[in-house]
């Protein structure tokens, strides 16, 4: 074939190639971490989008647990072939946030040809969460959760406890455990997922303590961790007491925890608000409360602060699919899928509307406790304790408490050593990540 | 009449073509993945590879400074030896056993041989479907007798946890090229040692265990290489290298360090020094442990 041949059936190609484009539909690519029940919300979602319009088809993907996806999606950026939308859990935020040149902010996308963008539609607490310090929304908020109390109603009974009382404070929620405990009603009182998220992180929210200086990470990324103040350090010490004769018992990192409560094993259990449907699936006689707080905190109970994930959308891409994009978020947004995504999962509303719609239907006087994590992330304007918790490396940061916690809970070190520790190590791990 | 002639191509070409497809492999699995660890170990980058800065030998000076570093090394060579030791013994003690029987020989062996097919994540979460303290069935029974059974918070059980997952999946290779090495042992010798007198222990340990040398040696390379890099799915998928850091072997350490806490330039410089622990390893073994091998 001559030069001029191929020059020429590459030129008609590419006329093909641009003319068929033309009439195709837009695919958005969507990266998820999640499984089972969540699983099928996402699939459902991204049908019902694609059938609601013909311009664009948005392609969900499961990519494996919250740091997998995360991972995946950094190494596809790397190899330049990045998906158009990816899930990012909340420890995740700082990662992202941090690299401003790998993303583009929501709010520009959904303002994008003159639309307009009202980011007082949105719940205020989670958006502030996901917003830079200037007020820019970079991130949409997909499946937020706020952490609270399960416990078990037929061992509440047993132990010679009022089942319909919850037990409201910290201390209460010890006593409840040693008498579950000492009355043979249960092996254990208490246990609890994520104490990272759960025992540091909204335990300085919701007693309105500082978690870490620099609003939590939230004004700058320069952060020195304020975690081994006397406060957390009697919090924890209770729990080292109580794990010794198996009052309180640790499941693991993240929600190992959740079968100890659901086998009847444990009579009270902390973990997220998204963890509801499970509990209901197993058929238990439970009941929920807000999350304890401490009432040596004089400010307590202030508000919680947002877990679960967000969307990102990353940058480089074409006005066409930025404009799908800001089309699947739309629909996202729209009061009957929000009011139906928080009904059905336990997560909660991103729209005020939603909030209100559910509210109007009666859906919280049929399901009473549904409403406590909304409540509890809205009851109060957050302070600078409790807007949230960001750091560029929060991931290794939850590991190294982690690590601490679980060499305290077996007995090799104190509650003030642990938490010493993790201040000591949190805090070069956190200069070294800010390249100090 | 056995001339130690070396077989010779006529065509020059050929045996490059022959070897062609392995060097290509070696290539791409190997020298190009090493040579951008290196790369990488000397540099200091943010995840998204947004910012790159050349730091020179800083990663290297900082994780070989690091104390958790020198923990993951220990937790590594306790874990090795106990998997590679436990594993190899008793595979010997089962080929030994399963060489005397007469009456379903092959039952025996194919049965012993199956969990080598199992992936070292599936065996990971077998183990821990048993053992885990949440919801684990034998984890129940060991407790209900009193025993106070909790790797998620006991360093020691969880080694233990680790070591048995290890072991039991690589008994069966090992159990493999045992029986196989048993059965190249000449009968005669044995009888010969019979006759004269020689009681089992004595057969064994004088004819039978050295003549395994070339097989033990083998294996034993195998099941270091085996327990330092291959074990890796039983140990995120048990322990995930906890509690506290009583599990994090050198290569979870290079996993943790670059994959959850997106550290790329500590990550690459630990995988460079592991690439050399390894090639090190692998020429004391051949170079003094084969020494005393009797080839036969």
């Amino acid at each position: 074939m001559t030069f001029r041949g191929t020059s020429l059936s590459l030129a008609l190609g590419i006329v093909l190639a641009s003319s068929t484009s033309s009439f195709a539909v837009t695919e958005i690519s969507w990266w998820h971490a999640m499984t089972g029940a969540n699983n099928e919300v996402v699939n459902t979602l991204s049908k019902e989008f694609n059938e609601s319009q013909s311009d664009y088809k948005v392609v969900p993907v499961f990519k494996g647990t919250y740091p997998e996806t995360l991972n995946a999606g950094i190494a596809a950026f790397r190899a330049k072939q990045a998906p158009d939308i990816i899930q990012v859990f909340d420890a995740g935020t700082g990662v992202m946030m941090a690299a401003e040149g790998a993303i583009k902010p929501v709010a520009d996308i959904l303002s994008m040809g003159g639309a307009k963008f009202d980011k007082s539609l949105y719940l205020p607490g989670i958006v502030a969460y996901y917003s830079k310090p200037d007020g820019t929304m970079l991130s949409f908020p997909y499946n937020s959760s706020s952490p609270i109390l399960y416990y078990n109603k037929d061992i509440f009974k047993k132990a010679g406890l009022d089942e319909n009382k919850p037990p409201k404070t910290w201390p209460e929620v010890w006593d409840a455990a040693k008498k579950i405990k000492t009355s043979g009603a249960a092996k254990c009182g208490y246990t609890s997922a994520w104490l990272t998220w759960i025992h540091t992180e909204n335990f300085a929210a919701w007693n309105n303590l500082p978690w870490g200086s620099n609003e939590n990470g939230i004004g700058g990324v320069d952060v020195e961790l304020k975690i081994n103040a006397p406060i957390y350090v009697k919090h924890f010490q209770e729990l080292a007491d109580l794990a010794k004769d198996g009052t309180f018992r640790y499941g693991g990192r993240t929600s190992e925890a959740k079968p100890l409560f659901l086998s009847g094993e444990c009579g009270i259990y902390n973990d997220s608000s998204g963890g509801l449907g499970d509990v209901i699936k197993s058929g238990m006689n439970y009941g929920t409360g807000p999350l304890p707080y401490d009432p040596e905190a004089k400010d307590a109970p202030q508000n919680t602060i947002p877990g679960g994930a967000s969307l990102w959308v990353f940058a480089g891409k074409s006005e066409e699919q930025y404009k799908g994009v800001a089309a699947f978020f739309n629909f996202l947004s729209k009061t009957e899928i929000q009011a139906r995504l928080h009904q059905v999962s336990g997560y909660l509303p991103v729209t005020l509307a939603a909030y209100e719609e559910t509210k109007k239907s009666g859906f919280y006087d049929k399901n009473p406790g549904r409403e406590t994590p909304i409540q509890q992330m809205m009851g109060k304007a957050p302070t600078e304790n409790s807007k949230g918790v960001r750091l560029v490396n929060l991931p290794q940061v939850r590991d190294i408490q982690n690590e601490e916690f679980e060499n305290m809970l077996s007995g090799k070190q104190t509650a003030q050593q642990a938490l010493d520790n993790a201040v000591k190590r949190g805090n070069a791990a956190i200069k070294q990540a800010i390249g100090q | 009449m056995a001339s130690s002639t070396r077989v010779t191509f006529p065509n020059k070409f050929l045996p490059y073509l022959l070897l062609a497809p392995q060097l290509a492999i070696t290539a791409i699995f190997f020298y190009w993945p090493a040579s951008q660890a290196i790369y990488q170990s000397v540099l200091r980058e943010d995840p998204f590879g947004l910012s790159t800065q050349f730091v020179g030998l800083d990663n290297f000076r900082r994780v070989l400074g690091d104390p958790n570093y020198l923990n993951s090394l220990q937790v590594t060579v306790i874990f090795s030896v106990a998997t590679a030791l436990i594993a190899m013994a008793l595979a010997l003690l089962l080929a030994v056993m399963a060489d005397k029987v007469i009456r379903g020989k092959g039952i025996y062996r194919t049965l012993l041989i199956w969990p080598y097919a199992v992936a070292p994540a599936i065996a990971g979460m077998l183990w821990l479907f048993l053992f885990n303290p949440s919801m684990g069935t034998l984890a129940y029974l060991f407790r209900s007798t009193g025993y106070n059974w909790d790797p998620l918070l006991n360093g020691d059980q969880a080694m233990v946890l680790i070591v048995s997952a290890a072991a039991w999946k690589q008994i069966s290779y090992n159990f493999l090229f045992f029986v196989a090495g048993l059965q190249s042992i000449p009968k005669s010798l044995i009888e010969a040692a019979a006759i004269d007198g020689a009681g089992e222990t004595k057969r064994f340990w004088t004819i039978v265990f050295p003549l395994l040398a070339p097989t033990t040696f083998f294996l034993l390379v195998v099941n270091t290489v085996y327990a330092f890099f291959d074990t890796f799915g039983i140990i995120h998928a048990v322990t995930g290298g906890g509690p506290g850091k009583a599990t994090e072997t050198l290569v979870y350490k290079v996993y943790n360090d670059g994959f959850v806490n997106l550290i790329l330039g500590d990550s690459a410089a630990q995988s460079v020094i592991l690439m050399i622990i390894v090639i090190g390893l692998t020429a004391i073994q051949f170079r003094y442990v084969e020494r005393k091998v009797h080839y036969g």
